[in-house]
């Protein structure tokens, strides 16, 4: 298992730094508030943490928590990368 | 119902793959974030029917608390305000990471050591991308001050932290079941860690920083990944740590210093020694005589720092601009990849003010034809355009690439005053023979262009 993890991770990788390198530097800040956004995808193990039974009240806490933090990032990031794309415009064609 | 997942996991990946392509272009990027938006949701709910889940009390708590948090900081807040935003959404993925290792710890204290380490990562790294975000929010937003924090012996107290940090690692490492202590002691040390790594870097750093930071929340993600053993979040997190490398990389090289020079020089805190080795004479210009050089002007080009975000000057430039083109010049931008206080920060602001993409030129481009420009306008610039760094082997940004602002046939400098740049260089531009300075405030001087333009 391990094995195949660190395989993935590897391959993964390799494909970022592929797909980002090709980002012209008009959009790094969409870029970077956009895969911002993605490493939100933490929430699938907050969800698993807050979403287990017995854990005692800390471990409601943590998990609850957890699901609270990466909510905003992921919402929030994938808003505010939205609401900054919207104001990118081509020149109008003037007649 | 694992598979489903699974097979849905593999879909969100190839979207987030998908999102980032599109990316690529102003064109098509903004589907890309939605597409990258849907590739997050189905995973979401599809691991909502695990079926080790089985209270959702408290996790639609904290999605209805997150949304409502995330969908109104994201709409209200200032485009102008957007660094310190990205930062800090990037500390709360970190804290999240943190908080997913944890409490997987907590559940199971008696773990094997892979799992050991895996969780140790994430809490580490989501700790330092936390605190450290920020205190880099703090330096954007200027609740503490955007200058280098810098102490006797701050290094030692660094490393210090460090060894302290390794030592418990390892320590919780060999018994981590009756470890709970040490394994709070790491949280809190991982905490002052990440305070301790920000706040010697400076405001004109913060570039850098921000893109550093942004790949830790990838890496804590892909930590917490191996902690669950869940492939989707060992593949996006790695994308975002190679996203977060590739923008610090080349931020690093638009400043010709070292991601080490970065992190531990305090850079700009330094004494502004060296500044009476210039000579020559400053020649200011009335808003007047700019003018009517300008209306003469068939080329323009307008160099934005960060001096421009803090005048919130964007929407005036941009009017100036507009009347410099219906009066036959041709305008265009010329963008340092590390002007203003993020990566990109001067594209978002100027598109803001409705400036078309296609106008912003990157460095390289404008300097081969800056000798054909009539007038260059600085504005809220100074170390993207000190012509120091080509000339003088001496200076401390020699090497560092810069706009050739002082080719052009007439420079404009908008500046407040003669004090020096963030990094407390002394510029020579301002005392070439070509240059003019137009002192006062950027935005009212632009106002004072715009009249003249208007009173015609």
């Amino acid at each position: 298992m391990i094995v195949f993890l660190a395989f993935i991770l590897m391959l993964s990788i390799f494909l970022g730094f592929e797909v980002i390198s090709k980002v012209p530097s008009t959009l790094h800040t969409p870029l970077m508030s956009g895969s911002n956004a993605i490493s939100g995808i933490t929430l699938l193990g907050a969800l698993a943490a807050a979403g287990a039974p017995g854990m005692g009240w800390v471990g409601i806490l943590l998990g609850t928590l957890a699901v609270a933090f990466a909510t905003i990032n992921v919402v929030g990031g994938y808003f505010v990368t939205d609401r900054m794309l919207s104001m990118f415009k081509k020149k109008e064609q003037k007649s | 119902m694992d598979l489903a997942i699974n097979l849905t996991y593999i879909l969100s990946a190839a979207l987030f793959i998908f999102g980032l392509k599109m990316l690529a272009s102003p064109r098509t990027a903004r589907m890309g974030n939605l597409v990258s938006a849907v590739g997050m949701l189905i995973a979401v709910v599809m691991t909502l029917m695990n079926r080790g889940i089985l209270d959702f009390k408290w996790i639609a708590l904290g999605l209805t608390a997150g949304s409502l948090i995330g969908v109104f900081a994201a709409r209200l807040i200032a485009m102008t305000a957007m660094p310190e935003m990205v930062a800090i959404f990037n500390g709360f993925g970190g804290i999240a990471s943190l908080l997913v290792g944890w409490s997987v710890y907590h559940r199971a204290p008696g773990i094997e050591l892979f799992l050991v380490i895996s969780i140790l990562l994430s809490v580490l790294i989501g700790g330092v991308t936390f605190t450290g975000s920020l205190v880099a929010f703090g330096k954007l937003n200027g609740v503490i001050g955007s200058k280098p924090v810098l102490y006797r012996g701050q290094h030692i107290v660094n490393s210090l932290v460090l060894i302290g940090i390794v030592t418990l690692a390892v320590l919780f490492g060999l018994q981590p079941a009756g470890g709970y202590l040490f394994f709070l002691l790491l949280v809190a040390m991982s905490l002052v860690f990440g305070v301790l790594f920000v706040i010697p870097i400076g405001g004109a750093d913060m570039p850098v920083v921000i893109s550093l930071l942004n790949s830790f929340s990838g890496l804590a993600a892909c930590a917490a990944g191996f902690v669950i053993e869940n492939n989707l979040l060992i593949v996006a997190g790695a994308l975002v740590g190679a996203s977060g490398i590739i923008l610090t990389n080349i931020m690093c090289k638009a400043m010709n210093r070292s991601l080490k020079n970065v992190l531990f020089s305090g850079f700009g805190a330094a004494d502004t020694s060296g500044s009476g080795e210039l000579t020559g004479e400053v020649k200011p210009i009335s808003p007047e005589d700019a003018f009517l050089i300008l209306e003469a002007a068939s080329s323009v080009v307008v160099v934005p720092g960060y001096g421009l975000a803090v005048a919130q000057a964007q929407h005036v430039v941009k009017e100036l601009a507009d009347l410099l083109e219906a009066n036959g010049a041709e305008v265009r931008y010329a963008i340092h990849p590390v002007a203003g206080r993020m990566p990109g920060h001067m594209n978002v602001l100027l598109a803001e003010a409705n400036v078309p993409y296609d106008q912003l030129a990157e460095m390289d481009d404008i300097n081969k034809t800056m000798e054909t420009v009539d007038v260059c306008l600085v504005i809220g610039a100074n170390d993207v355009v000190n012509p120091a760094a080509r000339e003088d082997e001496n200076s401390p940004i020699y090497g560092m690439p810069i706009v050739n602002a002082d080719y052009a046939r007439t420079v404009f400098v908008l500046k407040r005053s003669m004090a020096s740049g963030f990094s407390g260089i002394s510029n020579p531009l301002f005392f070439k023979e070509n240059t003019r300075m137009l002192f006062g405030d950027a935005k009212a001087s632009i106002q004072a262009l715009i009249g003249e333009f208007k009173g015609l």
